[in-house]
């Protein structure tokens, strides 16, 4: 690994900025900026979020865990329960609909010029973090860490070897935007 | 370079590029790409503006420092980024109501910007609440296999469709 690299803070904020320019530029250029494409994914009429997000689960998915074998990368696999998981996912869920873009759509609908995520959705999303960083605390033993299960990843739950998880699973969703396709959507 | 100035590319073109560039991530930042934490970040940066270093005694602000990391030139990179893309394609334009929000509730800007407020609040709640957006869960976690990511993704996306059904289809129906 390029542990040097890694500890580069100045190198590493100009890798972030690179990367996200060119994170930017694939959003856009895929129409997943437009609160118009995103709401046609909720509502079932458009699959382009899917499309983007499947292709890049398959090809993310094989090459991270190449690279690992190759011992170039490791996992950050995040912890998770039901408290923290499903109930804020859900949260999730209500203002990704409501609001129309995510945290990095958004950021991509600001760049082509979408007012009401610069002015609305940045607003409520800053003042939503805001809340959730001020009150944690107070939640974390009540809810966020009900039903714990830390962080774990399928292959370390089904105990198999990961490549007995990523073909199958590679395999699985390949098919299903076969099936998108197949199905006209 | 004609590609570059395309209006819409191919969403498994852009997929397979969002994949390859979570490959580079991982060898050249050991980092996953995500989005929601830069906000939590920026709004401490806006809080300590107003009430001076008592914000970085917050213990959610002492785990994630409202400083410039990787995470917030990520999401600065990604403005710069769609930026150029719709300049490039001659998209770039200042909109104030989306075209499907126009069409169902009328084209004035004050009921949107109010809806984008409260959205916004859950969703960045939701993220910080869920550990994770769209990109930090989404691809970045599901990509790595994680049991937390596969959940989430499945929780956003049961969220947004039963809350895109109701607004559009029975309130706006």
């Amino acid at each position: 690994m390029l542990t040097k690299l890694h500890s580069n803070q100045r190198l590493q904020l100009v890798l972030g900025l690179v990367v996200g320019i060119a994170f930017g530029f694939l959003l856009q250029k895929g129409g997943v900026t437009s609160y118009d494409v995103i709401l046609g994914q909720l509502l079932l009429t458009d699959f382009t979020v899917v499309k983007v997000m499947l292709s890049a689960v398959i090809t993310g998915m094989i090459g991270v865990y190449a690279l690992r074998s190759l011992g170039l990368a490791r996992l950050h696999p995040k912890s998770g329960s039901i408290g923290s998981t499903v109930v804020g996912g859900l949260l999730f869920g209500v203002g990704f609909a409501v609001l129309g873009y995510c945290p990095g759509t958004i950021s991509g609908a600001i760049g082509q010029g979408s007012l009401d995520a610069l002015i609305g959705g940045t607003v409520g999303i800053l003042l939503g973090s805001w809340l959730f960083a001020t009150f944690s605390p107070k939640l974390q033993k009540p809810v966020l860490d009900k039903g714990d299960f830390g962080p774990v990843t399928l292959p370390e739950v089904l105990k198999v070897n990961p490549w007995a998880v990523v073909i199958p699973a590679a395999g699985l969703l390949t098919a299903l935007l076969f099936a998108l396709e197949r199905f006209g959507w | 370079m004609e590609w570059l100035r395309m209006q819409q590319w191919s969403p498994y073109a852009v997929g397979i590029g969002i994949g390859v560039l979570s490959w580079v991530t991982f060898v050249l930042s050991d980092k996953p790409i995500g989005c929601s934490t830069a906000f939590a970040r920026f709004s401490g940066m806006i809080e300590r503006v107003f009430r001076g270093d008592k914000t970085l005694t917050k213990p959610y602000f002492k785990q994630y420092a409202p400083a410039l990391t990787w995470d917030v030139m990520l999401v600065i990179g990604i403005v710069i980024g769609s930026f150029a893309s719709a300049l490039l394609s001659g998209q770039f334009q200042l909109t104030w109501v989306p075209q499907l929000w126009a069409a169902t509730f009328g084209a004035a800007y004050v009921p949107r910007l109010l809806a984008a407020v409260i959205g916004g609040v859950f969703l960045g709640a939701g993220a910080r609440w869920a550990n994770g957006c769209t990109s930090g869960h989404g691809i970045s976690g599901t990509l790595q296999l994680a049991m937390s990511s596969w959940i989430a993704a499945l929780c956003f996306f049961a969220g947004g469709i039963v809350t895109a059904f109701l607004i559009f289809r029975v309130f706006g129906a």
